[in-house]
């Protein structure tokens, strides 16, 4: 067993059930999405890419890319929340902005489900 | 290898945990100003959002100075910023030493300087020489041909002779990488295959290497020309087989310029004149006397100057300290040279001349002082090894100083930025020591003290268009005609023709009126101005016309027109 596989394999996860526990739920209702998740799918999902950084194979380059990817979704479906409950909105999230903050976040899962996909088909083909 | 992308590889690989720790460490702080309570300016209980947190966060992290926003803190809110302040603090502390320490890296630094160097020489715009060795011969041959305005890119294995690069100025950017010259990948990187490569020479010290470079240049490169430093013969008759421009066996290019200086001295100051560097001046043809003649030193030097000299009625006495590594002959003496014992032993005081050819400066100057010190008419020669030694052989007042490094720069410069010259220094060998004196007079005539500047005319369409025009209307142009002052027809231009190539064949000074036909190419030498001044005629067919009749042409459409009336 290799810890690093652990730990790579680990955030990856990670990654993606935090992703899928934030999207789950009706998208538009602002109770079934909790912020909290939201922000630990960003930082794991950040974690996931750094992780990523530095391996040469083309595999290695495409999980980069997809977690790229799901940085990006996340950071702009956390950047909709905080100008819908700082900035712009001053009452707060309504049912259109979670809609988009949800689907945003649903665009990152499809990434995080990609990188899973791979690293699997990674996994059974190695066969150690 | 794609240097750039393996050089962001390498960098994100190894930030690879700072990264990490510092995402967490922004994490936790978030995390824990959100979840803390805290209460508005109202005091009614409130909760710090994310965004405000990261905001927070950010600036806590980085700056000193902060605030408590967006409301005055509670007792745990702050509690909790002392442990972010030194959480985030420290994490960025080593972010930030662990980037410092690859840039210091020496690995990582070369990878950078490797890209560097790569994109610097894809970026060469104009014709450019590949120089592998930057040791005596290839400084000089970089100075010589940045200073005609030629490029140069330089491939060395060490390290600090890249490094006086940089501080040598030269008249051009010169990319120089530290690296193996013998490796094709290097060589490709250095430009090899660039289509402004058009040649290679081969300096390092290592026959081997410079074989494989030579190797590598035909065949990644067929078009470049290539030009080999050899010092064994097999290897020089190896480089020939697969048509390697020129190969140069340092010893014997030394011995024979040397050899020259003794037995035809005017030639030599010829040769030297041609080859020098721009600022040196005029000096005055030796006289070294005939007869005996001491040369200490048995080496691959020694042995190819007594085979020069020999073929002149010289007797010359060998000294060698080491008769057996060097399988001398029985008949010479035993000894350094550098002590007055086996000087006298080798007759010294009455002895024509000496030759200190050593490879080892030092010893070359005592034997000069010691032999001076015992026969103070004696005729001195020395042999130079390294450059870096010109102040004490110039004050050590030696009759004839040959540096080695410096003749092999000047033969390939002089290859490659006049081709005709090396061939005129071909074509005038059999020319005897009088020839030469009479060409130096002609020579000095022209050009006062300083030494000749030459360059080549080639007869064809690109660069002398004025005058195939003027020959494709059956006018006849003539070198006399070539050496006209632009500005005055009567006035000569400070140069004379050195040879001139028509159909593969060369005459050696020509008559002045020699006329030119398509394809000729003439050596000229003379002043540099005298060059730019022809160089503008051969591309102006009205200046031409001017000096070859004295009429001034009409240059535009309306004048032409006039001009036409008026004749006819």
């Amino acid at each position: 067993m290799n810890l690093e596989k652990v730990v790579f394999a680990f955030f990856i996860v990670l990654a993606l059930t935090l992703n899928f526990g934030f999207f789950v739920g009706e998208i538009d209702n602002p109770e079934h999405h909790n912020v909290y998740e939201l922000y630990a799918a960003l930082v794991v999902s950040l974690i996931a890419t750094v992780m990523k950084f530095g391996d040469r194979t083309h595999m290695g380059a495409v999980l980069l890319a997809t977690s790229l990817v799901a940085d990006l979704q996340l950071i702009v479906a956390a950047i909709v929340w905080g100008w819908a409950t700082s900035a712009g909105g001053s009452e707060g999230i309504n049912s259109a902005t979670m809609a988009s903050i949800a689907s945003l976040s649903g665009g990152a899962l499809l990434a995080n489900i990609t990188s899973v996909v791979l690293l699997v088909t990674e996994t059974v083909q190695v066969k150690r | 290898m794609q240097t750039n992308t393996s050089i962001a590889y390498v960098l994100l690989r190894r930030l690879r945990t700072p990264l990490v720790v510092l995402v967490s460490a922004y994490a936790i702080s978030i995390i824990g100003m959100t979840l803390i309570p805290g209460v508005d300016d109202q005091g009614r209980p409130w909760r710090m959002d994310f965004f405000h947190a990261f905001y927070f966060v950010s600036f806590m992290g980085t700056t000193i100075g902060f605030g408590e926003l967006p409301y005055a803190f509670t007792y745990t809110q702050r509690a909790w910023t002392l442990v972010s302040i030194y959480l985030t603090v420290i994490s960025w502390l080593y972010t930030i030493g662990v980037l410092l320490r690859i840039f210091q890296d020496s690995g990582f630094r070369r990878l950078v300087d490797y890209a560097s160097f790569t994109r610097a020489v894809r970026r060469i715009r104009n014709p450019f020489f590949l120089i592998c060795g930057y040791g005596d011969t290839g400084s000089l041959l970089v100075r010589a041909l940045t200073e005609r305005g030629l490029n140069a890119v330089v491939v060395d294995n060490n390290h600090e002779r890249i490094e006086t690069l940089e501080t040598a100025g030269l008249p051009l950017y010169v990319p120089g990488l530290v690296a193996d010259s013998a490796d094709p990948e290097v060589l490709d990187r250095a430009g090899l295959a660039h289509h402004n490569c058009v040649g290679v020479v081969a300096l390092t010290n290592n026959d081997k290497t410079n074989l494989t470079i030579a190797i590598t240049g035909k065949l990644i490169a067929p078009e470049t020309r290539v030009f080999c430093r050899a010092e064994s013969h097999d290897i020089a008759a190896n480089m020939s087989s697969f048509g390697t421009d020129y190969t140069l066996n340092p010893f014997d290019s030394f011995a024979e310029r040397f050899a020259m200086a003794i037995h035809s001295p005017s030639m030599y100051l010829l040769y030297d004149w041609f080859t020098s560097e721009r600022q040196t001046p005029l000096t005055e043809p030796l006289s070294p006397p005939s007869g005996k003649w001491i040369l200490c030193g048995y080496g691959r030097f020694g042995k190819a100057l007594q085979r020069y000299l020999s073929s002149e009625d010289m007797e010359i006495t060998i000294i060698e300290a080491d008769p057996k590594g060097t399988r001398a002959p029985a008949d010479i003496i035993v000894g350094r040279g550098t002590e007055a014992e086996t000087l006298e032993k080798a007759r010294v005081k009455k002895a024509g001349g000496i030759i200190a050819g050593t490879d080892n400066d030092a010893n070359n100057l005592s034997i000069i002082m010691t032999a001076k010190a015992l026969n103070p008419d004696l005729f001195t020669v020395a042999r130079q090894n390294e450059t870096r030694n010109d102040a004490i052989f110039n004050a050590a007042n030696i009759d004839l100083v040959v540096e080695r490094g410096n003749i092999i720069a000047r033969k390939i410069s002089a290859l490659i930025i006049t081709p005709l010259l090396a061939d005129f220094l071909k074509f005038s060998k059999p020319y005897n020591n009088q020839w030469a004196n009479i060409l130096i007079s002609r020579i000095s005539g022209v050009t006062g003290n300083n030494p000749p500047y030459t360059w080549e005319i080639n007869v064809d369409e690109t660069s002398a268009p004025a005058i195939c025009e003027s020959i494709n209307e059956n006018l006849s142009v003539t070198l006399k005609d070539l050496g006209r002052d632009p500005k005055n027809r009567d006035a000569q231009l400070k140069c004379m023709p050195l040879m001139i190539k028509h159909n593969q064949s060369q005459t050696l000074l020509p008559e002045e009126n020699t006329k030119l036909s398509i394809g000729d190419q003439i050596l000229f030498c003379g002043h540099e101005t005298a060059s730019s001044n022809m160089h503008y005629m051969i591309q102006n067919y009205n200046t031409l016309s001017y000096a070859r009749t004295g009429e001034e042409l009409p240059s535009g459409t309306v004048w032409k027109y006039l001009t036409g009336l008026k004749t006819r």
